[in-house]
C-alpha cells in the first residue's frame, strides 16, 4: 500500500526532500486560484505539489494537457506571466517561483502584453579560451578541468543552480556541490547560471540569453537590467547540454498526468513532488526503471512497468525484486480520463503490434521513456553533422569544422561515470593539455552513480504503437497538435523528407523548436515510409536553441539610442525658431520654421517667396565635405569625377558628378580648388561616408601610387547659405572686405574673408538659381554668425528656411537630388547633365558605360518637368507615369515615375519632376498620372522651369 | 558571425568589416579598348564557388584598411589573409 502522502494545501508535497526551502512560503496566483509553494520551486513544481494537474489547452485541438517535462523541452505547460513582470508567453517548468507570481494557463498561444515592455535590457561581450554550456557532470567536469590548467573559463547553465540531472540526488548532488564550490575559487572562470546559450555562430561565436531578475519577483533591483545578451568569443567549446527523453506516438498520448520519466524523477529529487498517487510506467530502455523505483520510494505505487522489450534484462529484476510488476514486451495502447489521467490501456506488443486482450490500470499519472535524445542542437547549429547510433537508438555528433567537443550524454554517453570522464578530459584538452590522473583526482573521481547497475538491456526503437483507431490521438508533437495522422497524410501526399514533413505538418516548428518532437517525427516518418531512421535524419537546427526576447535582442538600442542622432551647430538656433526637423540619414535638419498659425504649405510658401524676392537663410552645414590633399589629387579627382577637376584654378568651385563602375551616378556636388595640391569636396547629406570610402577604395585598391590622403571635415565646418536678391546687401554689411561685384567675386569662386568678425571661407554657390552665398565658418562660431545674419538681414525681411523650401527651389531649377530623383539606374546624360560629363578625358570611372548600347539607348528614363493641367493638383511621388487615357488593359505599359513633386509659389501652380522614357522627346506632350482610380493628365516640360535664362545668380 | 584576421590589427568581429566583392578582378587598362562583351565581363561577371574564394574586405570602423581573404564559402571557414599588391596563397 502507497504510504499516505500529506494532506494539505501542497497535497502532492512528499514530507522530505528537493532543493526547496521549506521554512519559507510564496503565494502565488494561477488561472485566478490562490496557491503557495516554496522558494526553489518552479511554476510547474508547485502546481504539481497543488494537485493541479491541468495547465493549459492544446493550440489546434484545445485538449487539456499538463506538465510533461521539467525544463526548456516542455511542450505543453505555456503560461502567461503578468505580475510581478509580463511575460507573454513561457514554460511553466521554467519560471522560478517568487512571492505573487500572477498566472494563467495558455491556449497554445501568447499574447503580447498592451504596454511597452519597461524593463532594461542590456549586452556583454566576452572572451575565453574554454566556453563550457551546460553545468550537469560532464559540463561540471569539463570546466573543473579547464580551469585547473588557469585557462579563462565561462560555464554557462540555463537552470538556477548549477548540477543538472545530479540535483537533489544525495551522494551525487554532494560531488556536484565540491565541484561547484571549487570552480567558485577560480578568478578566472565566470559561472553564468540562468544562461541560456541559443546560438552558435561561425568562428566559435555564441549568443547567450542571462536572466537576472525574474525569478526576484518584485524584489529585483531596479538598477539590474533584466535580461542580457552575452555575445561570447571563445578559443574552444565544450557542449554537455546532455539529452531529453523521448516520448513514444500512442492512443490519447497527451492527457495531463502522462510524463517523461525523467521528469517525474526530477520533481520527485529536487522539488518534493510526487508526480502522482498511482504509476505506470512505460519504456523502450532501462530509464524507466530506475525512474519507478524512485517514485515507488517516495511513495507513488507503481501499477506496473511495461516495456515494450521482451527481454527486460537486470533492472526488471531489481523491480521485481522491489515488488514491482513487470510486463516485459508489453506496451501502452491508450490511455482514459476526462480530461485528466484514469486509467491506462496495457497490451501485448508482437513485432511491433499490440495484441491479444487489453488490461486496464488504474493510474493517475503514466511516465513514458521512449529513449534519449542527445541535445546536439547548438552542435548542430555550428556546422556539425550527425549519424544515427543504432545502439543507442540515437543520432549523435560526427564531425565539425569548429574547434568544439561534444560530452557527456550530448554525445551519447549515458552513464555518470562515462559523463565524468568524458568531461573532464574534454576540459583539459581545450585548455590546450591532455588531462593527468592527478587533474582527474579526488573532485573529478566520478560520484556515486544508484543508476550504475553493471550492465543493462539495449533500447529499442518504439517510435509508434498502432491503435485501436485512427491515428488522430497518437501525438508527435504535443505543442503543434501534429499526430501520427497528421503524418500519414504528409507521406501519403508524396513527401519523404523530413524538411518536407515538417513544412507541411509543422512538427518541430513550436516554440519548444521540436525537442520532444523532433527525433520523434523522424522515426513515425521512417516507419510510415518503411526506411531506416538512418536514412531520413533530422531537421537542421537553427537558433535560437530557446525563444529569446526581442527586446532582449534590441538591449539598449532602442528609443533615443537606437541610432545615433547628428545634430548641427545651429541647433539651437532651429530649436529657437521653432523648428519642425526632418531626418536625413542620422541628421536633424529644420524641415520648415512655422509661424504661428501656418501650416506647412503656408510656411514653405513664405519661406519661398523671400528667398525669390528677398533674402532668406538655411544651415546647409550637413553637406558632406571631404579635405582632398596630395600632389596627385587632381589626377585622382579626374578618374573619379565625369567632368575635368585638374584645369580648375585655385579660388574656383566647379560642379562635379561621380557615377560608378556601371556609369550610373553616384553622387554630385562642387569641388573648390583651395590650393595646387589641395581641393575641398562636398557631397550630398545622405552619401558623406560612402563617398569617402569610394575615394579610399580607389586609392587603395586600384591606385596606391597616387600621392593622395583624403579626410572628412564635415562636422570642422558649419555652413549657412545666404540666398536672394537681397544676399548681397546683408553680405556686405557682415563682410566689408569681401568684393561685392561679380566682376571682383564671380559666381563659382571662393574667398577667404571675415563675417561678423570670424574667419570665413565664402562661396558663391547657388542650389536655387539666386543669388546665394555659402557661409563657412569653424562650427563653434556658427551661432554667433547666424544670429548676426539675422541681425544683418533683419532689415530685408531675412526669413530662415528648411530643406522642404530648399527642394522647392532646386527643382523649380530643375536641379536633381542624387539619391531621390536617381535611383542607381540613372546616368549623368538621363540627367540632363550631358554638359558635366567631359569628351575630352581618356577615361573616368564610368565613362566607358556610357558607351554601352543600354545607356547609350535614346528611349532611356530622361528627367523631365511634368505640369498638371489643374495647377491646384499635386501629384505623389513615386506615382507611375502612363502614356494612354483610358488606361488600355493590363500590363499596362509604364512610361516611368514621379521623382519629386511640390507647390510652387513662384510659377504659381504646382509641379514634378519626373523620370519618363524617352522624356526629352515628349516634351509637350500629354500624358497621365493614375492616382487611385483617376488619370491626371499633365504636360512634358524641360526640367528648368524658373528662370531658364540663369538670369538670376548674380542678382 | 566570422573572425577576420586583419592583416593591420588583428582577428576581429566581422561587425567591423564591410564585404568588397571578389578580389584581383583589377580596373582594367584601357576601357576604351574593351568590347561591349569584356567590359560587361568585368562589370557584372564574378566568380560564385562553393569552396575557397578571394574576396575583397574593408576593416571600415577600424583601420579602414582594405585587404584579400581567402574564405571558403561552404564552411565559412578563412583560410587566408592578404594585404593588397601581396600574392595570395596556393589553396589546394
Ligand atoms: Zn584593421
Amino acid at each position: 500500500m502507497p504510504r499516505q502522502l500529506p494532506s494539505s494545501a501542497h497535497p502532492f508535497r512528499l514530507p522530505t526532500g528537493g532543493r526547496i526551502d521549506r521554512s519559507r512560503t510564496l503565494t502565488f496566483r494561477f488561472d485566478g486560484v490562490a496557491y503557495t509553494g516554496h522558494p526553489g520551486d518552479t511554476l510547474a513544481s508547485a502546481l504539481l505539489a497543488c494537485g493541479v494537474r491541468q495547465v493549459a489547452t492544446s493550440i489546434k485541438l484545445g485538449r487539456a494537457r499538463g506538465v510533461f517535462g521539467v525544463g526548456s523541452e516542455e511542450p505543453n505547460a505555456l503560461v502567461r506571466i503578468e505580475a510581478p513582470y509580463a511575460e507573454a508567453m513561457v514554460t511553466a517548468t521554467t519560471v522560478e517561483l517568487c512571492e505573487g507570481l500572477v498566472a494563467f494557463g495558455l491556449p497554445g498561444r501568447g499574447r503580447l502584453p498592451d504596454g511597452p515592455d519597461p524593463a532594461r535590457y542590456d549586452a556583454v561581450y566576452a572572451h575565453c579560451d574554454v566556453l563550457v554550456v551546460g553545468a550537469g557532470p560532464a559540463g561540471l567536469a569539463a570546466a573543473l578541468a579547464a580551469a585547473r590548467t588557469g585557462a579563462r573559463v565561462v560555464l554557462a547553465d540555463e537552470n538556477g543552480e548549477l548540477g543538472g540531472s545530479l540535483l537533489g540526488r544525495g551522494a551525487a548532488d554532494d560531488w556536484g556541490a565540491r565541484a561547484r564550490d571549487e570552480l567558485a575559487g577560480f578568478p578566472q572562470t565566470r559561472v553564468l547560471r540562468r544562461t541560456t546559450v541559443f546560438g552558435y555562430y561561425d568562428d566559435n561565436y555564441l549568443l547567450a540569453l542571462e536572466r537576472r531578475t525574474a525569478h526576484l519577483g518584485a524584489a529585483a533591483p531596479a538598477h539590474v537590467s533584466r535580461e542580457r545578451v552575452w555575445r561570447i568569443r571563445a578559443g574552444r567549446v565544450v557542449l554537455a547540454t546532455g539529452a531529453h527523453e523521448r516520448p513514444i506516438a500512442f492512443a490519447d498520448n497527451d492527457r495531463p498526468g502522462v510524463m517523461l520519466a525523467s521528469a517525474a524523477r526530477a520533481y520527485v529529487h529536487r522539488f518534493g513532488v510526487a508526480p502522482g498517487r498511482r504509476a505506470v510506467v512505460f519504456t523502450a530502455c532501462d530509464s524507466g526503471y530506475p525512474a519507478a523505483l524512485d517514485l515507488a520510494a517516495a511513495g507513488t505505487e507503481v501499477a506496473a512497468i511495461v516495456d515494450a522489450r521482451p527481454q527486460a534484462g537486470l533492472w526488471a529484476q531489481r523491480a521485481r525484486d522491489a515488488g514491482l510488476p513487470v510486463r516485459a514486451g508489453h506496451a501502452v495502447t491508450g490511455t482514459s480520463g476526462d480530461p485528466c489521467l484514469t486509467s491506462v490501456a496495457v497490451r501485448e506488443l508482437r513485432d511491433g503490434e499490440p495484441t491479444g486482450p487489453v488490461a486496464v490500470v488504474d493510474a493517475d499519472t503514466l511516465l513514458v521513456s521512449g529513449g534519449w535524445n542527445p541535445t546536439v542542437h547548438l552542435f548542430s547549429q555550428a556546422g556539425g553533422t550527425l549519424r544515427h547510433d543504432p545502439a543507442r537508438v540515437a543520432f549523435v555528433p560526427r564531425e565539425c569544422r569548429q574547434a568544439v567537443e561534444v560530452v557527456g550524454s550530448a554525445a551519447g554517453a549515458f552513464t555518470l561515470a562515462e559523463c565524468v570522464a568524458d568531461g573532464a578530459r574534454a576540459g583539459a584538452r581545450a585548455a590546450n593539455r591532455e588531462a593527468t590522473e592527478a587533474d582527474l583526482g579526488h573532485v573529478l573521481a566520478p560520484p556515486p552513480d544508484p543508476d550504475d547497475i553493471g550492465g543493462g538491456a539495449p533500447p529499442v526503437p518504439l517510435w509508434l504503437v498502432p491503435g485501436p483507431d485512427e491515428p488522430r490521438t497518437h501525438f508527435v508533437d504535443l505543442q503543434r497538435d501534429v499526430t501520427v495522422a497528421d503524418l500519414r497524410r504528409a507521406t501519403g501526399a508524396g513527401l519523404s523528407g523530413v524538411e518536407h514533413l515538417k513544412r507541411y505538418t509543422t512538427a518541430g516548428t513550436a516554440h519548444d523548436q521540436g525537442r520532444t518532437s523532433g527525433v520523434l517525427t523522424t522515426g513515425v516518418a521512417a516507419h510510415l515510409l518503411g526506411v531506416e531512421v538512418s536514412a531520413l535524419g533530422t531537421t537542421t537546427y537553427r537558433p535560437p536553441y530557446t525563444p529569446v526576447p526581442f527586446a532582449a535582442l534590441a538591449g539598449r538600442d532602442r528609443g533615443a539610442l537606437h541610432d545615433p542622432v547628428r545634430v548641427t551647430a545651429l541647433h539651437d538656433q532651429h530649436l529657437a525658431r521653432d523648428a519642425v526637423f526632418e531626418n536625413v540619414g542620422q541628421w536633424k535638419r529644420p524641415w520648415y520654421y512655422p509661424l504661428a498659425g501656418e501650416d506647412m504649405a503656408a510656411a514653405v510658401a513664405r519661406e519661398c517667396r523671400a528667398a525669390r524676392e528677398g533674402v532668406a537663410f538655411m544651415d546647409a552645414s550637413t553637406l558632406g565635405k571631404i579635405d582632398v590633399q596630395g600632389a596627385d589629387a587632381g589626377v585622382f579627382l579626374d578618374r573619379l569625377y565625369t567632368n575635368m577637376i585638374s584645369t580648375l584654378k585655385p579660388g574656383r568651385i566647379r560642379y562635379g558628378v561621380m557615377c560608378r563602375a556601371d556609369g550610373m551616378v553616384l553622387d554630385d556636388g562642387t569641388v573648390l580648388r583651395t590650393a595646387d595640391d589641395r581641393f575641398l569636396v562636398t557631397t550630398t547629406t545622405g552619401n558623406a561616408a560612402a563617398v569617402l570610402d569610394w575615394m579610399e577604395e580607389w586609392l587603395q585598391t586600384e591606385w596606391p601610387q597616387l600621392r593622395v590622403h583624403c579626410a572628412s571635415v564635415t562636422e570642422q565646418w558649419a555652413t549657412v547659405a545666404l540666398v536672394g536678391p537681397r544676399s548681397r546687401d546683408v553680405l556686405s554689411a557682415l563682410a566689408p572686405q569681401l568684393p561685392s561685384s561679380s566682376d571682383d567675386f564671380p559666381f563659382m569662386a571662393w574667398r577667404d574673408t571675415r563675417v561678423a568678425g570670424v574667419a570665413a571661407r565664402v562661396c558663391r554657390i547657388s542650389f536655387s538659381g539666386e543669388l546665394a552665398y555659402e557661409i563657412n565658418v569653424p562650427p563653434w562660431y556658427a551661432p554667433h554668425v547666424w544670429e548676426a545674419i539675422a541681425r544683418a538681414g533683419a532689415p530685408y525681411g531675412i526669413t530662415p528656411y528648411g530643406t522642404e523650401t530648399m527642394h522647392v527651389l532646386r527643382a523649380e531649377k530643375g536641379y536633381p537630388v542624387v539619391g531621390q530623383d536617381t535611383d542607381g539606374t540613372v546616368t549623368p546624360q538621363d540627367l540632363g547633365l550631358g554638359w558635366a560629363v567631359s569628351a575630352k578625358k581618356r577615361d573616368f570611372v564610368g565613362k566607358r558605360s556610357h558607351a554601352r548600347a543600354d545607356t547609350a539607348r535614346p528611349d532611356r528614363k530622361q528627367l523631365v518637368a511634368l505640369l498638371p493641367d489643374d495647377r491646384h493638383t499635386l501629384l505623389p511621388e513615386g506615382g507611375q507615369v502612363v502614356a494612354d487615357a483610358p488606361l488600355p488593359a493590363p500590363p499596362v505599359p509604364m512610361l516611368g515615375h514621379i521623382t519629386s513633386s511640390y507647390r510652387s509659389t513662384a510659377l504659381g501652380r504646382t509641379f514634378a519632376l519626373a523620370l519618363v522614357r524617352g522624356g526629352r522627346e515628349r516634351v509637350g506632350q500629354r500624358i497621365y498620372v493614375p492616382v487611385g482610380s483617376v488619370l491626371v493628365p499633365v504636360t512634358v516640360a524641360e526640367p528648368v522651369l524658373y528662370d531658364p535664362e540663369g538670369a538670376r545668380r548674380d542678382g | 558571425m566570422l573572425l577576420i584576421p586583419c592583416p593591420w590589427c588583428g582577428p576581429r568581429d566581422e561587425a567591423e568589416f564591410t564585404y568588397g566583392g571578389q578580389a584581383h578582378v583589377p580596373y582594367p587598362r584601357d576601357p576604351a579598348a574593351l568590347t561591349d562583351e569584356e567590359w560587361a565581363r568585368y562589370l557584372f561577371f564574378r566568380d560564385n564557388p562553393k569552396g575557397p574564394h578571394a574576396e575583397r574586405w574593408c576593416h571600415t570602423i577600424s583601420c579602414r584598411r582594405w585587404f584579400n581573404v581567402v574564405r571558403d564559402t561552404a564552411t565559412n571557414e578563412v583560410l587566408a589573409a592578404y594585404r593588397i599588391g601581396e600574392a595570395g596563397p596556393v589553396i589546394s
